[in-house]
């Protein structure tokens, strides 16, 4: 089988380039003309991870000046600034941008068997307004006065000209409406690649999940990030034309802003999520050797989720004591229901199995243990008798470190099963998996003092904590896991870096994987196909080299239905 | 108190569930019904899973139904967590054989949908007992404080004597007395930006939001003093904005109010010292740690 593959691929590969190579300017100017979207998607990925180097360092110095109760590194000042662009960068410039500017941009169109994204220029676009936003932000930092220092959630009236005056918080406001444009862009261009540019025979229900969860992602982009950038520039208006949008005194209502942000904010948390789910659905199955347990009822689940998350924004608003609580419960318990299906699909895909532990895999089945300690307290904090005393404290703060710690293995799950796609060349397993030890355990070690500190009393953002200094034990423990993590962020660059020059060996197919991708060349030609398979499942490329394995739909325990197959193609 | 499966009572429940068989959902319910409402009800004797009962009649509610949240989270975490780990080992690879290429199986998949449904839905209906009486208000309160938040302390009012006004910034840590076994009102707003008005011993916190003002009741059931601080980032000394909680028996809070004829006065009669000494009260001459700014 394996045979076979190589063999298409060198013949491919013989008279394929020449008429298929792409006659375009090299170089410098290529990579700042392109509509390519590979060139773009790899443009977005090595952008948004230096975002994480960068929103990591923060954190380190956050950690470290948590180490001791009347903060050992920054002032008061600096400390505000620091965590609020921890979040803002990681938040706006990371975790999103990764995802559906980088791995989908530059996957979702070879998944249905397309040549590009179906608006070219308009992505190139996205990518330099999510560049030049990303660098406005930070430019706060230069400023006179810092960078915004409000929290990444920019509460009214903490973020208007009186109580934060100075250019750090317009460069934010300036920077979230340039992304949040870019990211618009890019949710157009995902829905509509999905919808017009499949391949023939790639039907809806043969998409693969993660093209399905970047659908789904694209129109929440598509339903929220408006709402953001409405809010942003009304914002914008109180700082310097002298409306009241956000003012009570002036008749306006600070609550306003909280209702707008978190209308963004909780579709955001799942149009952060659902990328990552798509990742890791579709590495379980490859490594398990077997198809995605439940791939309707996933698809449905993620569609369900997405529908609700428009209905859940006011359980950030729990204590505010101006919302509706039993309706914001009820909505998120619901939303709980699609959410907990996932890990069934996940346990249901290797059950039964032939698990390979890959560092990709170990990275999915760490996105599973950490996403499950985050999903587990987001139920308790659901209930807002039990939000009321957990709210702006630590747990909250570990609930959502221990999502978007689940992220983080995510998206290191999703870089090394796709690095050898998009460039050909393997990274070291090896140095993977003891950055996954240290990325994992360092995770557990950070995120778990937190929940304490939390019940404790710990509020979050403090920059300095003498008012209970018995809270220094946990915190050190907790920075300790902190610096694990970034050591683990260390190990991936040397990876990365160690692998530039090496030669590329990945071939098309190396993990013996399902999806269209991993039909073509690795990377990918210029319009992404030479040919294409037959597409008769979400599983084109495991159809194509077994066709004596498909998956089989009614397999409820009864092996008289078992057609001839599965043990049959074995080697 | 007899705690969760080894209730009698409960047993010859599941017996009579148990002979109507197969059926998941009920199964469901059930377990349910034996692990997670007897555990509500005599959270008394689980732990504390981090918090304490605190010392209001709302706060001893909210720990039970954390306690019995607490189980459910640990039962359903623990059993994923543990077939995570399971599916993963047990089905590590073995050789190089294609496994079975199950992709559907509608009993599994409808177990999973409903059972979660039925544990959320037992979750909300047990959130909504607590909550319900922990927001409603009292038509008659007994006490009535108004707290007023700011940039970057506190200002304590008392509407049954006027010129009874505790204020103090950051590190000053004003005191806020309420009385004990009785219901007490707090009208709570700010001046400026959100704050966080944050007891943990009541298990509770709540905004102060310019513009807005919210109500909520206490009912204290033990004197004591509970130190605790603004939780909502508002600015540069938010971590410093501290204040202290002081319950004090029903009798001398409001013969300390009548005859207080200030607020240092107020707090000083709540502690028992003498008015003079009360005014210069030992943090206030702290003021702001400037090396920070």
């Amino acid at each position: 089988m394996v045979d076979t593959l190589e063999r298409t691929t060198a013949h491919e590969d013989d008279h394929g380039h020449g008429h298929e190579e792409h006659h375009g300017p090299g170089g410098l100017l290529n990579w700042l003309t392109t509509t390519d979207h590979k060139v773009i998607g790899m443009n977005y990925t090595v952008t948004s991870v230096v975002m994480l180097l960068i929103g990591g360092a923060f954190a380190m110095l956050i950690r470290a000046q948590l180490t001791v109760p009347d903060g050992a590194v920054v002032s008061l000042s600096k400390y505000n600034e620091l965590f609020t662009m921890h979040g803002s960068v990681m938040i706006y410039l990371f975790a999103g941008p990764f995802a559906f500017g980088g791995l989908a941009n530059y996957m979702v169109p070879i998944q249905i068997g397309a040549p590009d994204m179906a608006f070219p220029r308009l992505n190139a676009f996205s990518y330099w307004l999510y560049l030049t936003g990303s660098i406005t932000m930070l430019l706060g930092f230069l400023t006179a006065s810092g960078a915004a220092n409000f929290g990444w959630v920019g509460y009214a009236p903490l973020s208007n000209a009186v109580n934060s005056p100075g250019a750090g918080a317009d460069l934010w406001i300036g920077a979230l409406i340039l992304t949040g444009f870019s990211a618009i862009f890019t949710g157009v261009n995902l829905v509509a690649t999905i919808f017009y540019l499949r391949a023939p025979g790639m039907t809806m229900f043969r998409m693969p999940i993660f093209t399905w969860n970047m659908l789904v992602t694209g129109i929440l982009i598509l339903l929220a990030f408006p709402v953001l950038t409405a809010g942003l520039v009304m914002l914008y208006a109180d700082r310097h034309f002298g409306t009241h949008i956000y003012d009570a005194n002036g008749g306006g209502s600070p609550v306003l802003w909280q209702h707008i942000f978190w209308f963004w904010g909780h579709p955001e948390v799942y149009i952060l999520a659902l990328p990552f789910f798509g990742m890791v659905t579709e590495i379980i199955p490859v490594f398990s050797r077997k198809p995605l347990f439940g791939y309707k009822g996933m698809v449905f689940a993620t569609i369900s989720i997405a529908a609700l998350s428009t209905g859940v924004w006011a359980h950030h608003m729990f204590t505010t004591g101006v919302v509706l609580l039993p309706f914001f419960s009820f909505m998120t318990y619901l939303i709980s229901i699609p959410t907990g299906m996932k890990f069934f699909n996940w346990i249901g895909s290797m059950w039964g199995g032939q698990v390979r532990y890959t560092a990709a895999m170990l990275f999915a089945i760490g996105f599973l243990l950490t996403f499950l300690i985050g999903g587990i307290t987001g139920i308790l904090l659901a209930s807002p008798p039990l939000d009321f005393f957990t709210h702006d404290t630590y747990f909250v703060v570990a609930h959502f470190h221990s999502v978007v710690m689940a992220l983080v293995l995510g998206a290191m799950a999703g870089i090394y099963y796709w690095y050898p796609k998009m460039t050909g060349r393997f990274l070291n397993e090896r140095l993977g998996k003891l950055q996954f030890w240290m990325l994992f355990i360092g995770s557990m070690v950070f995120i778990m003092p937190g929940y304490v500190l939390g019940l404790q009393g710990m509020p979050r953002r403090m920059a300095v904590y003498i008012i209970d200094p018995t809270w220094q034990n946990l915190n050190i423990v907790s920075s300790i896991g902190g610096f694990m993590i970034g050591l683990s962020t260390l190990m991936f660059a040397v990876n990365v870096i160690s692998t530039i020059k090496a030669p590329k060996t990945a071939g098309p197919n190396p993990w013996d994987a399902h999806t269209l991708e991993w039909f073509t060349t690795s990377p990918p030609p210029h319009h992404n196909f030479y040919s294409l398979p037959n597409i008769k499942s979400e599983r084109p490329t495991w159809d194509y080299f077994h066709p004596d394995a498909p998956a089989l739909i009614h397999d409820d325990h009864d092996p008289s239905h078992v057609p001839g197959g599965a043990k049959a193609d074995a080697k | 108190m007899i705690p969760s499966v080894n209730d009698p009572a409960n047993s010859s429940d599941s017996g009579i569930v148990r002979s109507r068989t197969s059926n998941s959902s009920r199964k469901g319910l059930k377990w349910l019904a034996l692990v997670v409402a007897p555990i509500l009800l005599s959270g008394c004797q689980l732990p504390g899973f981090g918090i304490t009962p605190g010392v209001t009649t709302s706060s001893h509610k909210v720990y039970k139904l954390w306690q019995g949240f607490m189980v459910t989270g640990l039962i359903v975490g623990g059993f994923t967590f543990v077939l995570i780990i399971f599916a993963a080992v047990r089905y590590r690879k073995r050789n190089d054989e294609i496994p079975r290429q199950t992709q559907y199986n509608t009993l599994v998949e409808v177990l999973y949908t409903v059972i979660p449904t039925l544990i959320v839905a037992a979750l909300f209906y047990f959130t909504i007992v607590v909550e319900n009486p922990e927001v409603a208000l009292a038509s008659n309160p007994q006490a009535t404080v108004k707290v007023v938040a700011f940039q970057w302390g506190w200002r304590f009012s008392y509407p049954g004597n006027p010129s009874v006004n505790v204020v103090g910034q950051t590190t000053q840590n004003p005191e806020l007395v309420l009385p004990v076994n009785e219901t007490t009102r707090v009208i709570l707003t700010s001046l400026d930006v959100v704050h966080g008005f944050y007891i943990k011993d009541f298990n509770f916190s709540q905004y102060a939001l310019p513009g807005v003002t919210n109500r909520f009741d206490f009912h204290v059931t033990k004197a004591g003093e509970f130190q605790t601080q603004c939780t909502q980032i508002c600015g540069l000394y938010h971590s410093l904005m501290y204040f202290k909680v002081k319950t004090i028996p029903a009798a001398q809070y409001h013969q300390c109010l009548t005859s207080a004829t200030s607020g240092d006065s107020f707090v000083a009669c709540a502690n028992g010292t003498s008015s003079l000494k009360a005014t210069v009260r030992p943090s206030a001459t702290q003021g702001v740690p400037v090396h920070h700014g």
